[in-house]
């Protein structure tokens, strides 16, 4: 499946505002956990046109992802990355949403969307740099349209509305998208972006993933009600998907992103999800989380559910299992191979870019600390915290 | 006498001022179940009950919000900030209201809320966790702000910073939360050195060497590692930051003639100017040689591959030290 999905150009479009689900379903779900595919009078049409090809395409996807995952998480483990935040878990929420982007469309995610960052097509080695401590980002924001991660909860959410005024402006049909979690839904950015985006009516998408923890957190305590309900106060239609069902998050944001391009306002999805993994490697879920929980949701899980459906259609074949492993494995490959090869840092590297024009201030510091670092034969010695005179 | 950990020191102290006072109550995200990021807070959730100990939603301008409405109300809010770095959402919060609302009021109302703020670098990071904010904070009058540099102090001074009943921004230098040091406690805080003194180290005849937070240790080490050379520093850990308390700095370099200040956050408008000003204006007939500046510079917080060219070091504070004293440098030969 391409990056470069069009959508749905001139075809009919059903109009759907509120929720999705019919009455006592909680959620818009396309394709059951045991791999059932289940019709919905409203939503098939916004992936009417997956073709088989594709839906393996898609599994082929996660199953990439997952193993980028697995992967970064050795490295990290093997001492190559400072931090990696798993999104184990989170495979279809991200496929799901990233492959329904179109290349001119912006994203502005978390730090956990590496999965939407591989359906942009970033660079491997790029998806490494900020988590190995070589960079304070990965990759030039405008060569794969999308921010470089955010850490600060929720900033992102504002930075996607504004993108979105600009589109609206420049009256292109264009869209913004932003991740967020269910943590964000509480921080004030969150709420002020929403107020923004209604009130201008801009192509926005508030993509939230409810995987059910902020780091200890669950999200009962952000939350009262149903994080997709809280949309409608500020105006803003939302849709509560199955966030563990690829083609449910496929025609949620398709839907949405559609909307926005013909001048329909923000739309906020829900995505309610799991993650499985701990919140970063640094983090200990065992603390925080009871075992059962994760295996009622380890019998979700988003892959085995679209294995599940490839093999009623006949199709996950051994050569499909074969080919798609073989592609997870030469992926984590070119992961492992770029973090260990990647260059380090050079110890002047500080002070570039503080300022878009040099200026005496900073020059003059910079100066002194070339100097001092002259001073030692070895540059080395200079910088452990003890060294030694 | 115990050994502790600076984080098990500052849990001690949080549990003593829960148990001395029905009115403290802290707040912060994951300080409850998880016991912070850090485990500062561990286990004070179970024994004290989720009224005392809770853990808010994501929201940090809420977290101090909230507290400012708590104090109005009697209580002593503690609040945890998971970062530095995130700090900033709150920051309207604490530099509008928290810090104003005693002159606002005319002394009515009283705003007893601490704010712990894991500060400084060091510990190998991704962006905003290695953040030295403290100088927004020094700027702004009505608020206190101290830092500790050993378990001791870590114990004592959260006590005190709880019991004031001006807000207190305490910063707490989290690449040393795992150094183990001597802890009394059965220190009385009321009797021990308030929170606004600074603290004379060690005992220096050449060059007066202030510090405070996670460089205190670095500064010690550099001024042993001078004394091999012969050379005496007289190292001041300053403590509070606002207040400073500027009497046993000025009475220092009287006697050494030569100051350096020390810290991770960048130089401009940095509390070593502030320090290095007073000083020369108060002691401006005994200086032997113009203040110098051991800092962070003047940029964003590196990435962690490179933070410690950031961070000065011991080797770069005896390079201050050598400029003070006028002795073979890496800036000798330049002129200003
Ligand atoms: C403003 C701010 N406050 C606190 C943090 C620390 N922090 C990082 S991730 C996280 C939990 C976020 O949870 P959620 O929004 O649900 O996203 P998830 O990590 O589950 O994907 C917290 C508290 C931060 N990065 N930024």
């Amino acid at each position: 499946m391409s990056t470069d999905e069009t959508g749905h150009g001139g075809a009919q479009t059903p109009e759907s505002a509120g929720n999705p689900g019919t009455p006592g379903q909680e959620f818009l779900q396309l394709i059951t956990p045991a791999g059932e595919r289940i019709s919905h009078p409203e939503f098939d049409f916004w992936v009417r046109d997956i073709t088989d090809e594709q839906l393996c395409s898609l599994f082929e996807d996660m199953t990439v992802i997952r193993r980028i995952d697995v992967e970064a998480t050795a490295l990290q483990r093997q001492g190559e990355l400072a931090l990696w935040p798993p999104l184990l878990g989170q495979e279809a929420a991200q496929i799901g949403s990233g492959r329904s982007l179109r290349a001119d469309d912006f994203v502005f995610s978390s730090y956990r969307e590496n999965g939407v960052a591989y359906c942009r097509g970033v660079d491997l080695t790029d998806l490494l740099r900020v988590w190995r401590g070589n960079a304070s980002g990965g990759w030039d924001p405008y060569s794969i349209n999308m921010a470089t991660p955010q850490i600060i909860i929720g900033a992102q959410t504002l930075h996607a509305t504004g993108y979105a005024m600009g589109i609206q402006n420049d009256g292109a049909d264009a869209a913004a998208i932003t991740y967020f979690g269910d943590g964000a839904t509480s921080e004030g950015d969150v709420s002020e972006a929403m107020v923004f985006a209604a009130s201008f009516q801009v192509p926005v998408v508030f993509f939230c993933t409810n995987n059910h923890w902020a780091i200890s957190e669950p999200v009962r305590l952000q939350s009262h009600i149903q994080l997709a309900d809280r949309a409608a106060g500020f105006g803003i239609p939302s849709l509560r998907v199955d966030g563990n069902d690829v083609l449910a998050v496929m025609a949620a944001t398709r839907l949405a992103l559609d909307r926005a391009r013909r001048g329909g306002g923000p739309t906020f999805i829900e995505a309610v999800s799991y993650r499985m993994g701990p919140h970063t490697t640094a983090d200990d879920p065992t603390r925080y989380r009871d075992a059962n929980e994760l295996e009622d949701w380890a019998a979700k899980d988003p892959i085995s559910r679209l294995a599940g459906l490839l093999d009623r259609k006949g199709l996950l074949s051994p050569e499909l299992q074969q080919q798609v492993k073989d592609k997870a494995n030469a992926v984590a490959a070119e992961v492992r191979r770029g973090c260990t090869t990647m260059p380090n840092p050079q110890p002047m590297d500080i002070f570039k870019h503080v300022y878009s024009t040099p200026n005496s201030w900073l020059e003059r510091q910079q100066d002194h600390y070339a100097r001092y670092l002259a001073s030692f034969g070895d540059p080395a010695g200079a910088v452990s915290e003890e060294g030694a005179r | 006498m115990t050994q502790l950990t600076f984080a098990r020191a500052i849990n001690a102290g949080l549990r003593k001022s829960l148990e001395n006072d029905s009115k403290v109550v802290l707040l912060g995200e994951d300080i409850g179940t998880l016991g912070g990021v850090f485990r500062v807070t561990d286990g004070l959730q179970k024994d004290f009950g989720t009224h005392r100990v809770v853990d808010t939603p994501l929201a940090e301008s809420a977290i101090v919000g909230t507290a400012v409405g708590l104090a109005y109300r009697g209580y002593r809010p503690v609040v945890e900030i998971q970062f530095d770095g995130f700090i900033y959402p709150a920051f309207d919060q604490i530099v509008s209201q928290v810090a104003k609302l005693h002159y606002r009021t005319l002394g009515a109302v009283k705003m007893p809320i601490t704010i712990r703020v894991p500060f400084g670098g060091g510990i190998g990071s991704p962006e905003h966790h290695s953040e030295s904010p403290e100088a927004y904070f020094t700027h702004t009058s009505g608020l206190r702000v101290v830092t500790v540099a050993n378990p001791q102090d870590a114990y004592t001074v959260i006590q005190q910073a709880i019991s004031c009943d001006d807000p207190v921004l305490y910063f707490e230098p989290k690449r040393r939360y795992h150094d183990k040091g001597e802890v009394d406690e059965s220190v009385d805080p009321a009797k021990a050195l308030p929170m606004d003194k600074a603290r004379v180290l060690t005992d220096g005849s050449d060059v007066t060497l202030v510090a405070y937070g996670p460089l205190v240790k670095t500064a010690l080490d550099a001024a042993s590692a001078a004394a091999d050379e012969g050379i005496s520093i007289e190292v001041i850990d300053l403590r509070s930051l606002a207040p400073v308390d500027y009497e046993p700095v000025v009475a220092s370099v009287r006697k050494t003639g030569r100051l350096v200040v020390t810290h991770e956050a960048g130089q401009s408008g940095g509390l070593g100017a502030e320090v290095a000003a007073s000083i020369t204006e108060r002691c401006f007939y005994h200086l032997e040689a113009a203040p110098v500046r051991v800092t962070g510079f003047d940029i964003p917080y590196p990435y962690s591959k490179l933070e410690m060219h950031h961070l000065p070091g011991l080797d770069r504070i005896l390079d201050g030290v050598d400029r003070a004293l006028g002795r073979p440098n890496s800036l000798s030969g330049l002129e200003g």
